[in-house]
């Protein structure tokens, strides 16, 4: 058993909380309540609101519940109760002290992981929920300061590390002449029209994690793909907008990309390993829209990597040897129903597979996802002493032999990592990708 | 471009062969041919991290340590970014500029090919650079390169005030613009994004965001006065000038003229809308209904619509048609006037009209083979690697440039008299 936090986690300061409140009346929150609940309150949320009967079956599908010790302001339906109950019942006449509160709820106390659904009888979406109120939040401007910079940066660059249209070039030439010290002729071919493959790949991969892509284009050579990457904006696949609430910037940010594979004539979009990005290409992005499915094909990397190995496009030299297990995120698994394939990409590389229980679409979260992670340092604490079952997880497939954890997203990779860090779990943590890299006949 | 002095004459050229490169060069990247199709060029592996490109089966006299972003300007001459001791510059026909930068990217042309223009970044400060010639202004942030038909003008979207790493409400005051031939406007925005210079150059119109919430369009430095939701591309009618955009309305997404809706009909998308040469017609890419795209003109959408996307919107030059590609059921197409072509393909390029607007040729991808169709019919020949067919000035003539389409790896031009393809 992991130990357990005391630490009090009461409203944490945040400047873009905090400022943006100071900037409203009461008026102009009751105001912009009640025009949002008359404009984007339909059907879907009258029916969850009046429907639910507080059984609280939810509850126990919440990481944030169970590692508060079952305290109810944590459950999914609590968390409902406290902010967007009193917000309808009240007809938007709340204080401004309220909507900093119902910020940090929306905002930092819901991964919009979607475990609760599964174990609500009448399938209400808290995550659905939760994002309502971040539009309302993004609405009157109260937005923590994190999260808020990077919808600006998906605004000024289109993508979400401030990344300029030079950087991500030299990056990618960068990574080509490393990767050709190992491959003489490797190339990342850019903006070569008509290709079979535009691979995608969120912001974080050129700022913090190149050697992703020096990996990814170490997999297209030895695979034989026609592959190309844009050298313009609409390379990044990532949207925080989306967790936001600024469904106007999720819309731009995802026709620049569609439009970035119609432009370079790809017959396909294959993205890196991120669960946010493949959530808002399949399902979010596409219908702001007006698109029912993404226009285009597009494969998370655990397909692409499942199509690799079944088609032999790729051969293993030497399988992976220490014990992994797989944390199934919740927007290509939950979301998506990859995990399957995933499996199958870590029985051809991997000798030893430990799983986690829960496993699957009953994984728990990483506590990173939705957003959560984006909102920042002031979190981190909050974030990681909210997921302790996640470390109980863990450390149960540790006990049982699991060294390593392959994590196929970045938020999860990342929240992983705090995680195994709070904890002391001395566990290492790997993307799919990296497993490949080590384990594959690079020929 | 005046296609007037391109060589007509029916018949086949043999003009080079991509095999013996692949022989001679330790690798050999994607070819290009020249819009007359008399030049096929790569870049090539000519050393240890030595690079050229190859035209016609011929090495350019300079060699670089890089090269990226080959393409031939309208006027057939190959242009290159190209990288010398970490220093790069614009290369035409291997002669790079004088002038050379840190880095230099996002390569457009002057309609008739006279001008070059490049993005470009020395010592962290950015501007956009013509011929070699440089804006006098630069700036911290630059994006969004556009170019007036005639390359005299030059605009980016620029950021015009310093803000903090984090400062989100610095940011919220607006603090990005367009900058004009390097001149910035008058006011600051949360955002600048796409943007369009009139034809004759002396305009730009921009898609805008005023706070989190307010998108307009802005022309000239001043914003409209109505608000919206969310805006797309403004285009300028080449008859009035006057500016229409895209701009989302509660009802849904609507075409407005200086601010006011002039379209009645509302869509649940509406973009790239594009003006006939004379102004009077207006054609776009519409949702009529969640899920369906199609082509609207004039605010009529066509009743066939398409499930998964539509793209290349193009009008014919006397403004009376409009073809486009398109994908449904997971399958590329065309679909010209309302009615699309019988086959389907893997991938579909841009529809391309005849001079008097009563063909249409594309080229298309089917079974990793590209053909050159016309009128809905294929020509009988296909290839490995295919570019955009060409009319001639008069109509009567197609020009087909394609690799392997007799001889693996040999590059050929065809010109064919269209009466013999239509039989
Ligand atoms: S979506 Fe996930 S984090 Fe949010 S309330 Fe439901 S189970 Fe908890
Ligand atoms: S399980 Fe469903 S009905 Fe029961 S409390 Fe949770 S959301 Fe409400």
């Amino acid at each position: 058993m992991t130990k357990r936090s005391v630490q009090n986690i009461s409203t944490i300061p945040d400047e873009g909380i905090d400022k943006g409140a100071q900037r409203l009346t009461p008026d102009q929150v009751s105001r912009v309540i009640r025009r949002h609940l008359e404009e984007e309150g339909g059907a879907r949320l009258k029916v969850y609101t009046e429907t639910c009967v507080h059984c609280g079956l939810c509850s126990d599908a919440c990481h944030f519940y169970l590692s508060h010790d079952h305290d109810p302001k944590f459950s999914p339906a609590g968390k409902v109760k406290q902010t967007l109950d009193k917000i309808i019942r009240k007809k938007g006449r709340v204080s401004i002290d309220f909507i900093k509160k119902t910020a940090e709820i929306a905002f930092t106390e819901c991964n919009l992981c979607r475990r609760c659904v599964m174990y609500c009888p009448f399938g209400i979406d808290v995550a659905y929920l939760m994002l309502f109120l971040r539009r309302i939040c993004h609405k009157l401007g109260v937005v923590p300061q994190y999260i808020q910079d990077t919808a600006h940066s998906h605004a000024a660059t289109m993508n979400q590390m401030w990344v300029k249209d030079d950087e991500w070039i030299d990056t990618l030439h960068w990574q080509e002449d490393e990767a050709r010290d190992e491959i003489p002729d490797l190339r990342i071919p850019l903006e070569k029209q008509g290709a079979d493959i535009f691979y995608s790949v969120i912001g974080p991969e050129p700022k913090f994690r190149a050697q992703m892509i020096y990996q990814a284009a170490v997999i297209m050579n030895a695979a034989g793909m026609d592959w190309t990457m844009p050298a313009t904006p609409g390379w990044d696949n990532s949207d925080m907008c989306m967790y936001t609430g600024d469904e106007e910037m999720v819309a731009r940010l995802k026709k620049v990309h569609f439009e970035t594979a119609m432009r370079l004539k790809t017959k396909r979009i294959v993205m890196g390993e991120c669960g946010h990005a493949y959530r808002s290409v399949h399902d979010v992005g596409n219908r702001h829209l007006g698109w029912k499915m993404s226009p285009l094909p597009v494969m998370h990397a655990i397909e692409f990597y499942y199509e690799l190995f079944k088609d032999r496009k790729l051969k293993v030299n030497q399988k992976y040897d220490a014990p992994v297990t797989l944390h199934d995120p919740c927007n290509v698994v939950r979301g998506g129903g990859l995990h399957e394939m995933a499996r199958y990409v870590i029985n051809e590389t991997c000798s030893r597979f430990v799983e986690m229980h829960p496993n699957r679409e009953h994984n728990y979260c990483c506590g990173a996802g939705g957003g959560v992670i984006n909102c920042g340092p002031p979190y981190t604490n909050k974030r990681v002493v909210s997921n302790r079952v996640k470390a109980d997880q863990l450390a149960d497939a540790k006990a049982r032999g699991a060294k390593t954890i392959i994590a196929p997203c970045h938020n999860c990779f990342g929240g992983l990592e705090d995680i195994v860090k709070h904890y002391g779990l001395g566990m290492e943590i790997k993307f799919l990708g990296d497993v490949i890299y080590e384990c594959m006949d690079k020929e | 471009m005046n296609h007037s002095q391109w060589d007509w004459n029916v018949g086949k050229k043999a003009i080079a062969d991509l095999s013996q490169w692949q022989n001679a060069f330790e690798w050999v990247e994607e070819p290009y041919a020249s819009p007359d199709g008399e030049m096929l060029a790569a870049i090539v592996k000519t050393g240890d991290s030595e690079f050229s490109v190859c035209e016609n089966g011929g090495l350019w006299e300079n060699y670089f340590d890089k090269i990226w972003y080959l393409r031939f300007g309208p006027d057939n001459s190959t242009v290159a970014l190209v990288s010398q001791d970490s220093m790069w510059t614009v290369a035409v026909g291997g002669q790079p500029w004088e002038n050379r930068y840190d880095f230099v990217w996002d390569t457009r042309f002057s309609k008739n090919g006279k001008h070059i223009i490049v993005a470009a970044v020395s010592e962290n400060k950015y501007f956009a650079v013509t011929d070699g010639a440089a804006w006098e202004q630069a700036y911290s942030f630059l994006t969004n390169l556009t170019v007036s038909d005639d390359g005299n003008n030059t605009a980016a979207v620029v950021q015009s005030i310093p803000f903090n790493s984090g400062d989100i409400f610095k940011f919220q005051q607006g603090c990005y613009t367009a900058a004009v031939n390097g001149e910035t406007w008058d006011n600051n925005f949360l955002n600048v994004w796409e943007m369009n210079f009139s034809p004759d150059g002396r305009h730009l119109a921009a898609e805008a965001r005023r706070t989190l919430f307010d998108y307009t369009i802005v022309v000239d430095g001043r914003p409209w006065d109505n608000n919206f939701s969310s805006v797309w591309k403004p285009q300028f009618n080449p008859a009035d000038g006057s500016v229409t955009a895209p701009v989302r309305e509660p009802g849904g997404w609507a075409l407005a003229r200086n601010g006011e809706i002039i379209w009645d009909e509302r869509f649940l998308q509406l973009w790239h809308h594009q003006y006939s040469a004379d102004g009077k017609n207006i054609a776009a890419i519409v949702a009529p209904e969640y899920g369906q795209r199609t082509i609207a003109v004039n605010g009529k959408p066509w009743s066939l619509t398409f499930n998964n996307l539509v793209t290349d919107l193009v009008i014919s030059p006397d403004g009376n048609r409009v073809a486009c590609s398109a994908r449904a059921a997971r399958k590329w197409l065309i679909a010209a006037d309302g009615k699309r072509w019988d086959e389907t393909f893997d991938m579909a390029w841009a529809p391309v009209f005849s001079p008097d607007s009563r063909h249409i040729a594309a080229k298309v991808e089917k079974n990793g083979r590209f053909f050159i169709f016309i009128d809905g019919k294929p020509l009988k020949i296909d290839f490995t690697a295919a570019w955009a067919p060409v009319f001639s000035p008069d109509s009567d003539k197609l020009l087909v440039k394609g690799i392997g389409g007799e001889n693996e790896g040999q590059y050929c031009r065809y010109v064919f008299k269209l009466s013999a393809l239509l039989v």
